[in-house]
């Protein structure tokens, strides 16, 4: 019967994604939750290799980085269509997860070592982006071209000139279309073996060897699966923004904007990158909006906000808001019981 | 089943195992005893492929299983347990069954279903859904037993699963090693609690100083001079030998 | 030359010597940079991923106090280190210590928080500008042939060998050394025999980031100092300490250099650009084959 009222949870929370436009009209707002949703998606990426297989990545820009580039550059120097250049995108990203993975894991890097590693990796990428011009452009970045036929809209994935509907609630339908799959991934994944065993090499990766898990093969599956989902938000960001450079692929911003929504909302589990994404999002816009009107817009004061956030989970609320949300449950109804719940 | 042959492990300039040899028939119930330090983790470590032996070579039912790793032995059948417990913190008592489970079972409702039953067998029915984390050290010990057990192992390698535990629980513990046993798993046990050596063993080895020094039932090895010397200090099996003398010409009860 | 589709320019022997020279002076400011690194791993396990906004918060200190008072960066010093003392201990025994409840990669991510909260204050604060301190003898310096050294590189050298010898003096001569060295060796035996180890900690840390203090100070009339700057020096900082040995003063020396040099002539032979990612394959390669660096020692 629990079982039940789950599944009627999960619908009743996708539908009311899937109808929100119907409900929302203001522009500000479908901005705002596609922002979030992106936050989200970057963060179930992050959520998967960090919170499930307990490997703390500090440059999962890699992965975003990589699919966003492929899929620029693609389209920019080749003209290939968007919706074929994704799939390389994603498998590029999964390529650069099995590279660093392969060789961090083979090393047994764990803990700290494995979160400098990853932030070394990042930043070579972020100087190879730079430096060869002749494949990434460099440091000028890919501009691709807008599309102003609304016929073309749909094979360019472009949104900005197209039908109304589409014009409006195109993005955010990539986007939630993207947080779909992804969060499906991660539902689904709680639920195999799998996923039964790269929770248990991160709780203890000794004991779960010793139950006849390869920790090796299953580290990889994981920084593969949480590649390949970081990389599809690098896909939307380039259709959404039409330009990518070095700094933004690759620079620390996106890496750590990765792992705030997962650790802020709940490590490990499948709605915690989205709850703390929108709380994170929300903050943030309140914090902006309160600053801007008496010192005007200044950048980087929501994240003085987020470092806060991140130290305070970190510290006293370790499994962050849904871990919060569900101790709050778990009080409430084992006090319903009489109190005597072992 | 078992045949670890010669044996050895250096730290540096200490010999931690030398030259070890011991047999682990079908059915079986064996320890390992010896004093702290004697090695016998470190002989556990080596079988079960969690370091690697400088000399020697392990059999298990006649595969040659020296220098694999320990995921690849676990699914041969062989599963050693920890001397300091490694539960799966943040997971409840059935998931981290479970994760023993899955070595055999692919599907998620099978292992859970399967964890049910283990954790029956070793006492643990009434617990399912507690937090490992939460667990007193003999119910970590418990654990332990049971999620190994859940990987259906061939051989069962126990580090001190009695440690710590009160009497009772140690009764307990016994029967449960017991019951698996006639359920048709081979144990091999590294134990200080005497009463469960004891009780249990088919047959002893003991280690000193990272040698087998003794070997044979449990009632043999125990008078062995040379053990009582490895527990005792030099000269107290003559000291013991010589007060038994004593008490044998003496009073006659 | 071509390897690789580079072009490899070839170089007479004085460009490559005055490369090399030039690479030892930045890298005895690498190396007093990941001093105070190197000692708060070694006693505290903890991998300050803060250390870069500690250098960056002291530089602006020194500029404020250059802006403001025209207050020489060399004695800025002189209140620059007690400060940053005092803000390290601070830190470790009021944020760090409390929040981390002992485990590693927490503590990297709580003093990843740190140094986000205090490099976008910084830009709050004080705007992307980015600051200079202005000397009178910042063009002043030796001429060596091959190369033009300037006199706040021959100080900045000067003060890294200096302190890295002040700080060994400390840990060897004092009690509050031997404490923290006690401390790094075995926690709970320390406790036993009555050190608080919480105060140490903090000790240790607030020395760890005087001495990012003091670089800042050295640093100060060559570099400008900008809300980024800090993230910049971190990767080499930590390059720096894993290259040395984790925990070894004369690794973090021996360290900086080498990867002063590396990136000078990474810089001369791969260009400005691509030059810098000599840095992050060291960094790679160090953590993949000898992870316990040059002087390390192997601790289980």
């Amino acid at each position: 019967m629990i079982q039940t009222k789950q599944y009627i949870g999960w619908i009743a929370l996708i539908a009311a994604f899937v109808a929100m436009p119907l409900f929302i009209s203001s522009g500000r707002w479908i901005e705002f939750i596609e922002l979030t949703l992106f936050a989200a998606v970057m963060g179930q990426g992050w959520n998967i290799l960090g919170g499930y297989g307990g490997q703390y990545s500090f440059g999962h820009a890699l992965f975003f980085g990589t699919g966003a580039y492929i899929q620029a550059l693609l389209q920019f120097k080749f003209g290939i269509s968007p919706w074929i250049a994704m799939w390389f995108a994603v498998g590029g990203g999964v390529l650069v997860g099995v590279f660093v993975g392969y060789l961090s894991f083979r090393y047994g890097l764990r803990g700290s070592y494995f979160a400098l590693i990853t932030l070394a990796f990042a930043e070579a990428f972020h100087v190879l982006a730079r430096s060869f011009i002749s494949v990434t452009e460099g440091g000028r970045g890919v501009q691709l071209t807008l599309n102003r036929d609304p016929d073309q809209a749909l094979s360019t994935f472009q949104f900005t000139f197209s039908g109304p509907f589409l014009q409006s609630y195109g993005y955010y339908y990539s986007i939630l279309a993207l947080l779909l799959i992804a969060f499906g991934v991660t539902w689904w994944m709680e639920r195999t073996r799998f996923g039964a065993q790269l929770v248990a090499v991160r709780e203890n990766e000794d004991a779960a060897q010793a139950l006849g898990i390869d920790a090796f093969r299953t580290k990889m599956g994981a920084i593969c699966l949480s590649a390949a989902i970081t990389s599809s938000a690098g896909i939307y960001y380039v259709q959404k923004f039409l330009f990518i450079d070095p700094g933004i692929a690759y620079g620390p911003a996106k890496s750590i904007e990765a792992l705030f929504a997962p650790i802020i909302g709940g490590l490990g589990t499948v709605l915690g990158p989205l709850v703390g994404a929108f709380f994170i999002q929300g903050l943030g816009e309140i914090t902006k909006e309160g600053i801007s009107l008496i010192w005007g817009s200044q950048p980087g004061v929501d994240l003085i906000l987020f470092g806060m956030i991140l130290i305070m989970v970190l510290g006293f609320a370790p499994k962050g808001i849904v871990g919060l949300i569900e101790a709050a449950w778990r009080k409430v109804t084992s006090d319903r019981k009489g109190g005597d719940n072992a | 089943m078992l045949d670890v042959s010669g044996l050895s492990k250096s730290f540096g300039g200490l010999k931690a195992v030398s030259d070890a040899t011991v047999t682990v028939n079908e059915g079986e119930i064996v320890s390992l005893i010896g004093p702290n330090g004697a090695g016998k983790t470190t002989l556990f470590a080596m079988i079960s492929g969690f370091l690697q032996a400088d000399e020697g070579t392990v059999t298990l039912n006649n595969q040659d299983i020296t220098g694999w790793r320990p995921f690849k032995i676990c699914r041969l059948g062989l599963v050693r347990t920890f001397q300091v417990v490694q539960p799966f913190a943040n997971l409840s008592v059935r998931e981290n069954i479970a994760v023993g489970a899955h070595t055999r079972l692919r599907r998620r409702a099978a292992a859970l279903a399967k964890a049910g039953e283990v954790a029956d067998i070793v006492g643990m029915g009434g617990m399912l859904d507690t937090s490992a984390g939460s667990l007193t050290v003999a119910g970590r010990k418990r654990l332990e037993l049971a999620r190994a057990l859940a990987t259906e192992p061939k051989l069962l390698l126990l580090d001190e699963v009695m440690a710590g535990l009160n009497a009772t629980e140690i009764d307990e513990i016994i029967g449960v090693v017991q019951d698996i046993r006639s359920s048709g798993v081979t144990i091999m046990l590294i134990e200080h609690v005497m009463q469960a050596v004891m009780s249990l063993s088919d047959r002893t080895y003991v280690l000193n100083n990272g040698v087998i020094i003794a070997g044979g039932t449990p009632q043999e090895v125990t008078r062995s001079p040379e053990v009582i010397e490895a527990y005792l200090g030099h000269g107290a099996a003559k000291r013991i030998a010589a007060m038994e003398e004593k008490n044998a010409g003496g009073d006659h009860a | 030359m071509e390897i690789l589709g580079l072009q490899i320019p070839f170089y007479s022997m004085d460009t490559v010597m005055g490369s090399v020279i030039g690479g030892v002076f930045l890298g005895a400011v690498y190396a007093l940079v990941a001093l105070g690194l190197t000692l708060i791993y070694g006693v505290l396990h903890i991998i300050n991923f803060a250390h870069g906004a500690l250098l960056m918060l002291s530089m602006y200190a020194v500029y404020f106090a250059w802006y403001y008072w025209g207050v020489d960066p060399y004695v800025a010093m002189l209140f620059i280190v007690p400060g940053g003392f005092v803000f390290g201990y601070g830190l470790q025994r009021g944020v760090i210590g409390k929040t981390s409840h002992g485990k590693d990669e927490i503590i990297l991510l709580v003093t990843l928080g740190i140094s986000i909260v205090i490099e976008n204050l910084a830009l709050f604060f004080f705007s992307a500008d980015e600051r200079s301190v202005q000397v009178p003898y910042d063009l002043d310096g030796i001429d060596l042939g091959v190369t033009y050294v300037v006199y706040p590189e021959i100080f900045a050298l000067v003060g890294s060998l200096l302190f890295t010898l002040l700080l060994w003096i400390f840990m060897s001569r004092t009690d509050t050394g031997k404490a923290i060295r006690c401390v790094a060796k075995e926690r709970q035996g320390a406790r036993l025999v009555g050190i608080n180890v919480e105060h140490i900690f903090a000790v240790t840390f607030g020395l760890g980031t005087a001495l990012v203090a003091a670089a800042a100070s050295l640093l100060a009339p060559t570099y400008s100092v900008h809300p980024q700057s800090g993230y910049l020096f971190v990767l080499i900082a930590f390059t720096v300490v894993v290259l040395g040995g984790m925990g070894s003063f004369v690794g973090a020396l021996v360290g900086g250099f080498l990867i002063g040099i590396t990136e000078q002539l990474g810089r001369l032979y791969l260009g400005e650009s691509l030059g810098l990612i000599t840095i992050s394959v060291i960094f790679i390669l160090i953590l993949l084959f000898r992870p316990t660096g040059l002087f390390g020692q192997k601790s289980s």
